[in-house]
């Protein structure tokens, strides 16, 4: 009796296909029971513009979240960690909603009130995917809004994170000094027009007002906007070495104060307008460089991962206890879905842990009673009982991380070499010229030695810097590399060993080699082993399914799964059965390495299909090519089954250590520091975490942005890695650029003194090219990145 | 003359506001969410009488607890 074949619809809610049971309701369909529940919430509220914004907004819903899940949130202290507000009405709450993605999303989440009138007003910040909420805590609790906001699909994420940090706040001076500086810098120029154009002697009284004018405005300037130049050479003072920031400090002081002797001695109009145009640009350059990317962190440790509170079990009674109280020898409860925070021994239940957010393994590894489990697995079974071994800070993931100190070699940024060198040079001609003129006209030794000081300011090397450095890492992020800071520039221009995580990294997480080994399979055979593996929810049978990419199911009857065995089931009238060895054949035929899963049809084992990691064969000819320049390393926690096709595949040169545990990643990359090498990491997951850290640049891989990433200096994305070495170069050709433009804008200098020091400048001329030169620095800069990003083929 | 005095004041006042509508919004948060706002305002709003207080627009106030 063949069942009946139904076309694939799409789920209205989430606009997933509709497999093994398709649910319509007022004349849509859904692919699971949660998606029309969500459905049926909207509806009700009269919120399906939220479905008309956007087709299929949603994000699936077929894993259910337990009901029990936010049951902490009543508890007082975690609810005290987590509210920014609260008086005697109002609770001000903010959420992390991983799940906002499009309009829709926004239209619903602050249309929240319509759904729960006590929801005073929520709003959404987009681009960290966060929602504001403020609502009556008179009448509603935290709880209940979690949960509303979990009802309608946006479950928020709530970890150990929230409770351990202060929101930071966000720093916005560098904004207001910039903003400042270019109001008086606009001003001071406007002003300064009259002095250069000329003015008839009648209006003398009227220079001395733009004169003072124009030295009212620049104090704002000299006392706010060039304090981050004052702290920092401060900073730098203090531990016994010249910065590029101390030369100009000097510089702006100096300016400052001739320019204010002058105005008040009544012997000229000062430099005000050069000091504050100078600041304005040097301000904007760093607002570049530094600008952050809002919706990534680079700082996550572990406790981003961990959930806040875990149910412990006490005399047969569940309490919900915060994670930091947890102690070793409690009893706790890990549900399906969820992290195990500490090290503890398995006492009942099925274990079924994926270690992905680990080790960077997708399939998940099958634990037996008694077993230790490690911290940072998520169980995909169901519900276990584990006695905690260790108590969560004393785990080894999270131990690992927090005794990682990275030996900090003093990097000095090639800039901050460069500058100590021209300081003290400028020193010496200035002191000189102090000297030669102390001797013939000792009245004009302090201009002279202002003038040079002024002339000789690194303005113009920082605003090479900054920019050049601003326009690499935007170019990077368009790539889709996202750098902490404009030091990684640097870090990755001078690395000279690449050492690469092979799971996750070299190996893609998403997709997986899959091939059939044994008899011959009809279609219909195939179909019916699809329909049977789309019934359970274990990894390998989705990959399978994913793979065998049928369009329509059959049904099935008495299914049965044995969690970590296989499934089982009557389908089209034949018993198929798909699992390990073991469960299929009754012995143990396995000699294979890898997922393997095996097929029998009515009794008859038919052979089985093999599921290996898929290698990103772009990436690997690239590693082989960058061998020529760079010592490469594969790092990696598999045993040595693949070695042969990787070290072929890579190339003979490359460094293959397996069987590596976290620990001895990182003193490998100690130990290569130790000999002198530079060392980029490259991995995913937190096994690669203390690695990244202590590598003098870090690479973390995500597959989307949304993904957490280890603490590293850089987030790729994924399906961006085969530019790995267009990224090394431009971050080569970085450091060039600067040089080239610090000097041409030496030139620049050099011809502007010289025709200065013959007078044949006129102060007009010298006014315009002051802004000019240092907007042809900028336009440089920014040329030359461009145009050679092009020619090594980046976006 | 005199016309040269007030018309210094009046355009640095004038510049003076712009600067200062500049920080309150940059205060303000305005310029955190690049991403949203521009979104929101095609929402047509159907809804009747929307209840909305004054701190929708301000931030939250400081932690205070």
């Amino acid at each position: 009796m063949k069942v009946t074949a139904q076309p694939v619809a799409q789920c209205y809610h989430c606009g997933e296909d509709c497999t093994a049971d398709q649910i319509t309701y007022n004349n849509q369909s859904f692919c699971c029971q949660g998606c029309k529940t969500v459905y049926q919430i909207l509806s009700k509220s009269d919120l399906c513009q939220y479905y008309q914004l956007n087709n299929n907004p949603g994000s699936a819903q077929r894993i259910t979240v337990r009901k029990d899940k936010f049951s902490f949130l009543t508890d007082e202290k975690i609810q005290q960690q987590l509210i920014s507000f609260k008086d005697d009405e109002q609770t001000h709450v903010t959420f992390y909603l991983p799940q906002i993605h499009c309009s829709s999303c926004l239209w619903l989440l602050e249309h929240l009130h319509k759904l729960n009138a006590d929801i005073i007003s929520s709003r959404v910040d987009f681009g960290k995917k966060e929602i504001d909420l403020v609502f009556n805590h008179q009448n509603t609790s935290l709880r209940s809004v979690a949960e509303l906001l979990t009802s309608i699909g946006y479950e928020p994420y709530i970890s150990l994170q929230n409770l351990q940090k202060a929101k930071p706040v966000i720093e916005r001076s560098l904004i207001y000094q910039l903003g400042i500086a270019g109001f008086c810098f606009a001003n001071i120029m406007l002003m300064s027009f009259p002095e250069y154009l000329g003015l008839d002697d009648a209006e003398k009284n009227l220079q001395q007002l733009f004169r003072y004018a124009n030295m009212a405005l620049a104090l704002p300037v000299l006392l706010y906007c060039s304090l981050p130049f004052y702290t920092s050479a401060w900073g730098s003072l203090t531990h016994r070495y010249l910065n590029i920031d101390a030369p100009i400090a000097l510089a702006i002081l100096m300016t400052f104060g001739r320019s204010a002797y002058e105005v008040l001695s009544n012997t000229g109009s000062g430099y005000f307008d050069s000091m504050s145009g100078i600041v304005f640009f040097m301000l904007a350059g760093r607002a570049l460089q530094e600008k952050t990317y809002r919706q990534l962190s680079f700082e996550r440790d572990y406790a981003a991962y961990f959930p806040i509170a875990v149910t412990v079990l006490k005399n047969n009674q569940t309490i919900e206890t915060a994670l930091p109280d947890l102690k070793a020898g409690d009893t706790i409860i890990i549900h399906h879905g969820e992290l195990i925070p500490a090290d503890g021994l398995l006492t009942r239940g099925e274990a079924m842990i994926d270690y992905s957010f680990v080790t960077g393994e997708s399939l998940p590894v099958v634990k037996e009673m008694g077993e230790l489990l490690y911290a940072g697995g998520k169980q995909t079974g169901g519900v276990l009982e584990l006695l905690v071994m260790k108590e969560v800070a004393q785990s080894y993931l999270t131990k690992l991380w927090n005794n990682t100190d990275k030996q900090t070699t003093q990097s000095y940024s090639f800039i901050n070499a460069i500058s100590r060198y021209f300081t003290w040079i400028v020193f010496g001609i200035a002191a000189v010229a102090a000297l030669y003129w102390s001797f013939y006209d000792s009245s004009k030794a302090w201009n002279v030695v202002t003038t040079i000081l002024i002339v000789a300011c690194p303005c113009a090397l920082l605003l090479s810097n900054t920019f050049t450095n601003g326009h690499v890492l935007r170019i990077f992020s368009r790539n889709k590399l996202y750098l902490r800071n404009a030091q990684v520039i640097e870090e990755l221009a001078t690395a000279n060993h690449l050492v690469f995580d092979k799971t996750g990294t070299l190996t893609s997480s998403e997709k997986q080699d899959i091939a059939f080994t044994g008899k011959y399979l009809t279609d219909e055979e195939i179909t019916c082993i699809a329909a049977l593996a789309a019934q359970s929810n274990h990894p390998l049978s989705k990959e399978l399914v994913k793979w065998l990419n049928r369009k329509e199911y059959f049904s099935v009857s008495n299914f049965n799964e044995l969690p970590g065995k296989g499934i089982r089931g009557i389908i089209d009238q034949h018993i198929i059965a798909i699992g390990s060895d073991e469960f299929v054949t009754g012995e143990k035929i396995n000699t294979h390495t890898g997922s393997v899963l095996y097929i029998s049809i009515d009794g008859d084992t038919k052979g089985y299909f093999s599921i290996r990691n898929h290698y990103r064969p772009a990436l690997l000819a690239q590693i082989k090519r960058l061998q020529k320049q760079y010592n490469i390393s594969v790092l990696s926690g598999d045993n040595e089954y693949e070695r042969k096709t990787l070290q072929l595949a890579i190339g003979k040169k490359a460094g293959l250590f397996f069987g590596q545990q976290p620990h001895d990643k990182l003193n490998y990359i100690q130990l290569q520091q130790k000999k002198g090498d530079r060392v980029v990491m490259i991995g995913d997951g937190l096994n690669d975490a203390g690695a990244l850290k202590q590598s003098n640049a870090g690479i973390a891989i995500t597959a989307g942005t949304n993904n957490f990433t280890p603490a590293s200096d850089a987030i790729l994305e994924a399906d961006q890695l085969q530019n790995l070495p267009a990224f090394l170069k431009l971050a080569k050709a970085n450091k060039k650029i600067i040089l080239a433009s610090f000097i041409f804008s030496i030139l620049y200098n050099i011809i502007g003194l010289t025709f200065a020091v013959q007078g044949v400048l006129s102060p007009l001329i010298a006014a315009i090219l002051m802004p000019a030169s240092s907007i042809s620095i900028i336009l440089f800069t920014y040329a030359a990145t461009v145009l050679y990003a092009r020619l090594i083929r980046l976006k | 003359m005199s016309v040269i005095f007030l018309l210094l004041i009046v355009s640095i006042t004038v510049a003076a506001l712009f600067l200062a509508a500049f920080i309150w919004n940059v205060k303000n948060g305005q310029y955190d969410d690049e991403a949203a706002a521009p979104l929101r305002m095609l929402f047509d709003d159907t809804a009747p009488a929307e209840k909305q207080t004054k701190d929708i627009n301000n931030n939250p106030p400081s932690k205070s607890l």
